[in-house]
């Protein structure tokens, strides 16, 4: 089977009135198969929520696709624009926002929020009844576990968790083949949160869609997803399923942000933290951005920036866990 | 140079909380009572941990105001040492306010962005200890020294957004130190920052406190953080203590359903739970 989404050396560079222009997204390439539920994680500021604007086509200036070609369902969106991104869109993309909850018309009710998304995205010819967005509705909200008659609420009516969830069924609305799930819970209080992120999984194993969930929270990420990308200074630096970073060796990175987690319950709680900063993204790297802070950097890793290559079953873009063959020769 | 005069007796009292409550009353179209503490009683000894652990709207921060006295309490008492807290006034609210510092949530909006840190910690040295200007920028190094940020000459030029979030809560918490404290009230210190600089912060407040020997009231949500910086953890839910203990002896046993709740929310990458 053809794969959904297909991104090739996507790079975006965020680029502000009169300050230095910041390369967010550099060089990535991700596959994205029918089904699959991928995670994205890194610390802030890594470009994990640009990189998942690029590929539904939402960045906005000073935010710019620089390049590369995001084939989303057979069709390089990087080429598109007004009518036919908005048509390619409307044929599956959806996204879920941090705020989304925040998001909602304070003096409209969830039940006119569906109706003018159905409206305003309803095929030529079609009707968009009363009783066709209430059915339409109810079955929405059953799915997020709302009852039906959240429909006639205002947004101020309900908590948190189940306006969050109002955004998830909007998101649903029009049948998603790919849904970007940006840090949905991170807003939600922390019961709250595992309840809803239950329900995504649970959405996501129903009704097939595909998904990424971008987020800073490993835990999170590693209960939900089958599939992780860990990003680090605008690259994917480590790609793997998600079942199998918990064991084995792993890019220096991501062995460090698993060592900043640790069960509350242990007898002995050893917590790790990674030393230094992020980089400044603004100032190009020549080799491996994680070079500074990192125990096992070699020579080699400050001048020549590692490819993605196989490590375990995934790939890791690391020139001492991952060496890619033939690297001798290129060396610097 | 004339040494500064004690600001504080030396020895650190005890914090007690004795059946405190807190009704909020809302006004308006919807009028109502919020009991968002509710009959809470509970010790700080003298140079402990103790963590406030809750979810949102559990009332934990309600306490932590109400504990620094930025707001009064509906009933109940509250005494450092020998003083009330709960009926303080002006003058000597400000003196308690130099021996008992609070670390916020937010080191981006807990800093005057047109500051550099060298003058947002000058500014307690001079207010507090009465320090002359010369004085608090000495002491100033001093300060960010002991909160790593080094070399300090760099660090005290630096205006917030120079700063990383760590490193703006290491500003935030060198500020809550300036005065020489004796507890410190951190709500949430660590929420804010990513996973990979928590553990610095976190470090960094349990080594102050046990090398200063001040107590320490730490408000979290979060039952890892908790772990590591506290002794004992009083659990909160709908403005009351439904449990409380030991840390370890609470996180392993947890008896309350709540608290279960809670370290079940908590989705932690080991290899258990794979």
């Amino acid at each position: 089977m053809a794969p959904l989404l297909e991104a090739r050396a996507v790079n975006v560079v965020y680029q502000p009135a009169g300050g230095a222009p910041v390369h967010a997204v550099r060089d990535v390439s991700l596959t994205l198969a029918q089904g699959e539920f991928v995670g994205l994680v890194g610390e802030s500021g890594c470009g994990k929520s640009t990189l998942g604007y690029a590929l539904t086509r939402l960045l906005q200036p000073p935010a710019h696709l620089t390049g590369g070609q995001i084939r989303f369902d057979g069709v390089d969106l990087a080429g598109l624009d007004g009518e036919a991104l908005r048509r390619q869109r409307r044929n599956g993309i959806a996204m879920v926002l941090q705020s989304g909850m925040n998001a909602l018309n304070p003096v409209r009710t969830i039940g006119a929020h569906l109706r003018d998304i159905m409206r305003a995205h309803s095929r030529e010819g079609e009707s968009v009844s009363r009783d066709a967005v209430r059915r339409r509705g109810e079955e929405l909200l059953a799915a997020v576990r709302l009852e039906p008659e959240v429909l006639g609420r205002y947004p101020h009516e309900l908590s948190g968790g189940m306006r969050q969830r109002v955004s998830i069924a909007l998101a649903l609305s029009l049948d998603p083949k790919l849904i970007v799930f940006d840090e949905p819970t991170t807003a939600l209080d922390v019961i709250v949160q595992g309840a809803v992120m239950q329900t995504i999984k649970d959405l996501q194993r129903e009704r097939g869609f595909t998904a990424i969930l971008i987020s800073h929270d490993l835990g999170v990420v590693l209960e939900a997803t089958s599939r992780i990308m860990v990003m680090y200074a605008g690259r994917i630096v480590e790609d793997q399923p998600s079942g199998d970073l918990l064991t084995g060796r792993h890019h220096p990175y991501t062995e460090a942000l698993l060592g900043c987690y640790a069960d509350p319950r242990a007898d002995v709680v050893e917590l790790g933290g990674i030393p230094g900063t992020p980089p400044d993204l603004s100032v190009e790297q020549p080799g491996c951005a994680f070079t500074p802070r990192c125990p096992f950097a070699v020579d080699t890793c400050a001048h020549v920036v590692p490819p993605l290559a196989g490590l375990g079953a995934g790939r890791a873009a690391c020139h001492v866990r991952a060496p890619e063959q033939g690297r001798e020769q290129v060396g610097a | 140079m004339p040494e500064s005069p004690p600001v504080h007796p030396p020895e650190v009292p005890p914090l007690q909380v004795d059946a405190l409550t807190k009704v909020f009353q809302s006004r308006g179209r919807h009028r109502g009572k919020v009991t968002a503490v509710d009959d809470v009683t509970f010790t700080v000894e003298p140079g402990a941990a103790v963590g406030l652990v809750g979810a949102s709207g559990s009332g934990k921060s309600t306490i932590a105001k109400l504990v620094t006295a930025s707001e009064r309490p509906t009933s109940g008492a509250i005494s450092f040492g020998d003083v009330r807290v709960d009926r303080l006034r002006r003058r000597s609210l400000r003196e308690f306010h130099s021996r008992v510092q609070m670390v916020f949530q937010d080191p981006y909006g807990a800093l005057n962005p047109l500051h550099t840190a060298e003058y947002t910690l000058s500014r307690p040295l001079q207010n507090f200890l009465g320090l002359s200007a010369g004085e608090a920028r000495a002491r100033v190094h001093d300060l960010l020294e002991t909160v790593g940020l080094t070399p300090t000459a760099q660090y005290a030029a630096k205006l917030p957004h120079q700063l990383s979030g760590g490193q703006r809560q290491r500003v935030v918490i060198a500020r809550a130190l300036a005065c020489e404290p004796q507890l410190i009230v951190a709500d949430e210190p660590v929420s804010m920052l990513d996973v990979s600089l928590r553990a610095g912060v976190l470090r960094l407040l349990e080594s102050l406190r046990r090398e200063r020997g001040l107590s320490l009231l730490y408000i979290t949500h979060d039952l890892l953080s908790a772990r590591v910086v506290t002794d004992q953890i009083l659990v909160m839910s709908q403005g009351r203590i439904v449990e409380r203990g030991e840390t370890l002896q609470v996180l392993q046993h947890p008896q309350h359903d709540y608290t279960v709740a809670l370290l079940d929310a908590v989705a932690a990458p080991t290899a258990d739970s794979a």
